[in-house]
């Protein structure tokens, strides 16, 4: 019974990671483009999303995937009004989507119909930053009333992401929001990372946001 | 929190490992934990108590290492360790920094008896 030490040194996303590449290879090979939209509850991830699924039609076929932590349909009702193909993924009360719910979900969509695919993550900025989907975009949405100091509370957040949205700048006047020291925090976790301030209530700000994404999509297809 | 899924995961390395190493009972396992990877110790505890219960890991002690969080400013080349919050350089009071430490997540080591 002698006491014998065993060197691991694995991740423990590991398994995640692995089933999360999986997912990558099986959007690549119907040519579909997928974005992980992370945020707090409320940021305005279902309004974002709205608008941007507006400004792509009819160039782009596209469809959603609702993570939701509970099985309630407000947020696929709205993407179903626009006659668009949605899924809703229940994580039964898990904080986050992780690849194998995702792989799950991705079965019951028409891929190689689809364009692009919007993940609507489970509203939180803890837990979906540890669990990597296999999207080609990472994308986090901060509001203005969220504050400004939340890079410094959340950094893993900060630093996994391609893209981030500022959204609800209409509110700014209004709100407690010092945007020097939010992008300081933002330049210390992810330099130079690609940043849209806009409001998806109003719709100011979402054609740079939108010609962007246009531009992302149509150099990842000649890939 | 993720902890319950952070738990199974390290449960699942750890028995692999045993395995291959045709161990009978896993005594200790060791865990690097980065600062910045936001794992809440106790629940990982907590859990673990539950799940490890009827595996040969049943009793094993999870020991976590914690690795601070460490800046290095592109400016001036200082490297710091980040106490609180993030902060600025130390040294020149610079923002163009690189995270070079805290990020870890990962088993190190398990202890087994054969
Ligand atoms: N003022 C303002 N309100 C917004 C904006 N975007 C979303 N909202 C509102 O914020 C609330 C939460 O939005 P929702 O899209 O459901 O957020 P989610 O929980 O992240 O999906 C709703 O009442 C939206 O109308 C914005 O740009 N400006
Ligand atoms: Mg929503
Ligand atoms: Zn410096």
């Amino acid at each position: 019974m002698s006491p014998t030490r065993v060197p691991v040194v694995e991740k423990i996303f590991d398994a995640n990671d692995q089933v999360a590449q999986q997912n990558r290879a099986y959007f690549d090979r119907h040519h579909t483009f997928a974005i992980n939209v992370m945020a707090s509850p409320g940021a305005g991830k279902t309004t974002f999303i709205l608008k941007t699924l507006e400004a792509l039609t009819p160039k782009y076929r596209l469809a959603v995937i609702e993570g939701d932590t509970a099985p309630v349909t407000i947020d696929s009702d709205k993407v179903s009004a626009l006659g668009l193909p949605v899924v809703q993924i229940n994580t039964g009360g898990d904080c986050h989507l992780d690849a194998v719910m995702l792989h799950a979900g991705l079965q019951s969509l028409p891929l190689e119909n689809i364009d692009i695919v919007l993940i609507e993550n489970v509203g939180n900025l803890i837990c979906p930053a540890a669990f990597k989907l296999g999207s080609h975009l990472n994308l986090l949405i901060a509001s203005t009333p969220e504050g400004d100091d939340k890079p410094y509370k959340y950094p893993n957040m900060y630093r996994g992401i391609d893209v981030l949205i500022i959204n609800k700048m209409d509110l700014l006047p209004y709100v407690d929001f010092n945007m020097a020291n939010f992008q300081r925090g933002v330049e210390i976790l992810n330099p130079g990372l690609r940043t849209f301030p806009l409001s998806a209530k109003t719709g100011d700000g979402m054609s740079d946001w939108i010609n962007w994404l246009d531009e992302v999509v149509q150099q990842h297809r000649q890939k | 929190m993720h902890e319950l899924a952070v738990t199974e995961s390290v449960l699942e390395i750890a028995l692999r490992h045993a395995n291959q190493a045709n161990a009978n009972r896993v005594t200790d396992i060791y865990l690097i934990v980065g600062k910045l990877s936001s794992i809440v110790d106790d629940s990982v505890q907590f859990y673990w108590n539950m799940i490890a219960e009827n595996t040969i890991c049943q009793d094993a002690r999870l020991h976590f290492k914690r690795v601070p969080a460490r800046l290095k400013c592109l400016d001036c080349q200082q490297e710091f360790e980040v106490v609180e919050s993030l902060s600025p350089c130390p040294q020149c009071g610079g923002f163009h920094l690189k995270i070079i430490g805290g990020e870890e997540f990962y088993v190190e080591s398990i202890i087994v008896e054969k």
